[in-house]
């Protein structure tokens, strides 16, 4: 009886769900299904549409204009990855010890994250500027001589990943802040009796207990660093030449400057398998972590 | 044994460094914040002066009033607020009782659904419905926009309610029920009423995040239906670059999201961390 109510509960539950399913299949499912049938089409937007099975993908395997922007998102995701890692631990570490005005100032340090990114990129643009730019500026204030930021090929990629740093060093800082809430005190308490100085305390008690929440920040910063689109349209349109040509930016203009909508779909659906097997990497990773503790 | 003398030049050096630890921190984000503000309220001349003025002497309102007067920037602001609002509120229409079904009747297939969504690059969004849009002859309209919008907003508050509804105590609900309350009942009356102030962070974090999107306003929009950090990507492009009336476009688009965040400033995480679609 009482099983049979539970049941029966459970279904009136569903209708809940029911009109946020019927506009997830709009607005999401149905393009799922949709970007995998036109990978499978000869297709350009006002032209006949042809099904060609598999031959986006083979061409693809042997286009060296899109194969070359799968290393470099991978660079541009490592740095975008990695340093905002250290300097969100960092900052968190910061924004953990007691001082005036830091519930403001921590507003003010997540302020990047929540900016709108098309207004960030043209603010940088401007201070990217080689002439007259403010950070040319600041570097020959400390005698380093000026750099061509954007407007060079070598430097085009760790300049724009500059800026991705710039706006999400605050979620990794958010994330381990949250985790150094959370941790016992005990183990400092005995380090300190012990004679265990601030590096040893870090490296030996703090590291270990947030790297759980430190894998979970490195999975969103990777998917989200593989897909940024905003900094790079804005700041270098995948300039100089292809030099800051990511898998992204070459879908989209595949997709709305040429119109390829097969072949952009195929992309799609590489790009969704590549952020895909890292995602569920580093997920395996964070699991394999957890069984060795 | 360390002496009080010591003891206390320690912990003053302590908090020089700590001080000094907290500058660097956060002056790369309030220095940017402040050379945008700086931009938007100096005269062309300055702005392109070699060494750079910091502090805008005299100040203007030139920029602003050149933006507003001489581009369409009250449609721009009126399109916005028309496409995120109405894509925050279908979202939440929809969204909200969704995160309390998912919750309470354990449904993790869709929680598994919005994840993968999460992961998906927006461009796949993009392409199919740009076409379904052409398809049915709504192509750049505010209504097509509103509709590619909600690819951003109800994952991020469908996200957001099921962990606060999962967080929430069940006694009043099941107290309700027991009392002939049905299940909508208990949720309209009950549940909804305790779970404001989640369904409050989802809503500015959805807005935000549609109000913050430009992939899809640039691909979607027509010359009248652009929102606001569509114009001002093209007031970049297309017009003789000149700095002050661009930073102060930028300043007018992303304040906004300024000040909305300064509300949700401690749930950010929460909703940021898994729920949003970002490009």
């Amino acid at each position: 009886m009482k099983r049979k109510k539970a049941y029966s509960r459970k279904g009136a539950y569903t209708w809940f769900i029911v009109p946020a399913l019927v506009a997830i299949f709009a607005v999401i499912v149905f393009p799922w299904i949709f970007t995998l049938w036109m990978s499978l089409n000869d297709w350009r937007i006002g032209a006949e549409s042809k099904f060609i099975g598999a031959e986006n993908f083979t061409t693809l395997a042997t286009n060296a204009r899109f194969l070359s922007t799968i290393p470099r998102t991978f660079y541009f995701t490592i740095l975008a990855v990695i340093l905002p890692v250290i300097l969100g631990v960092f900052a968190a570490e910061v924004f953990h010890q007691n001082f005036p005005l830091r519930g403001f100032l921590r507003g003010v340090y997540i302020a990047p994250m929540m900016a709108t990114p098309v207004a960030i990129a043209l603010v940088f643009t401007m201070m990217f500027q080689p002439q007259v730019g403010v950070l040319n500026y600041f570097l020959s204030l400390v005698g380093i001589p000026k750099s061509l930021w954007v407007y060079a090929a070598d430097t085009v990629i760790p300049t724009l990943a500059l800026v991705e740093v710039w706006q999400w060093t605050p979620l990794v800082m958010l994330i381990v802040l949250g985790a150094l809430a959370s941790l016992p005190t005990e183990p400092y308490e005995s380090a300190v009796i012990d004679g265990a100085n601030q590096w040893q305390m870090f490296r030996y008690i703090t590291f270990p207990l947030i790297l759980p929440f430190l894998m979970i920040a490195i999975i969103i910063r990777t998917i989200d660093a593989l897909k940024s689109f905003d900094i790079i349209y804005v700041i270098s349109q995948g300039g100089p030449g292809t030099a800051s040509e990511t898998i992204n930016l070459y879908l989209y203009l595949q997709a709305f400057s040429f119109l390829q909508v097969g072949h952009s779909s195929a992309v799609v659906v590489v790009f969704f398998v590549i952020i895909l097997a890292l995602a569920l990497t580093l997920l395996y990773a964070r699991e394999r972590l957890r069984w060795n503790q | 044994m360390e002496s009080v003398a010591s003891y206390r030049v320690k912990k003053f050096v302590n908090r020089i460094a700590l001080g000094f630890a907290v500058i660097v921190v956060v002056s790369p984000a309030i220095f940017v914040f402040l050379w945008m503000l700086s931009l938007s309220l100096k005269y062309e001349i300055d702005n392109i002066a070699y060494p750079p003025i910091f502090i805008p002497n005299p100040p203007t309102l030139d920029n602003y009033a050149k933006i507003f007067r001489e581009s369409n920037y009250l449609l721009y602001t009126y399109n916005s607020v028309i496409v995120s609002g109405a894509a925050t509120l279908i979202a939440l229409l929809v969204g909200v009782p969704a995160g309390y079904g998912i919750a309470k009747g354990k449904r993790q297939g869709l929680g598994m659904l919005i994840m993968v969504a999460r992961i998906t690059p927006g461009l796949s969004y993009l392409i199919p419905l740009f076409m379904l849009f052409r398809l049915i002859g709504i192509s750049g309209s505010l209504l097509a926009l509103t509709i590619s919008h909600l690819v951003l907003t109800i994952p991020m508050v469908v996200w957001v309610m099921i962990s606060f509804f999962e967080d929430m105590h069940p006694e009043l609900e099941e107290a309700a029920l027991t009392d002939g309350c049905n299940i909508w009942q208990a949720f309209y009356r009950v549940a909804m009423p305790i779970a404001r102030p989640g369904i409050a962070v989802a809503a500015i974090l959805a807005f935000i995040q549609s109000w913050n999107n430009f992939l899809f306003g640039v691909v979607i929009a027509g010359r009248e239906t652009r929102t606001l950090p569509v114009a001002v990507f093209n007031a970049m492009t297309f017009e003789q670059l000149s700095w002050g009336p661009v930073a102060a476009a930028a300043l007018v688009v992303t304040l906004p999201s300024l000040l909305l965040t300064i509300f949700v400033q401690r749930d950010i995480v929460t909703g940021l961390a898994a729920g949003s679609v970002k490009g």
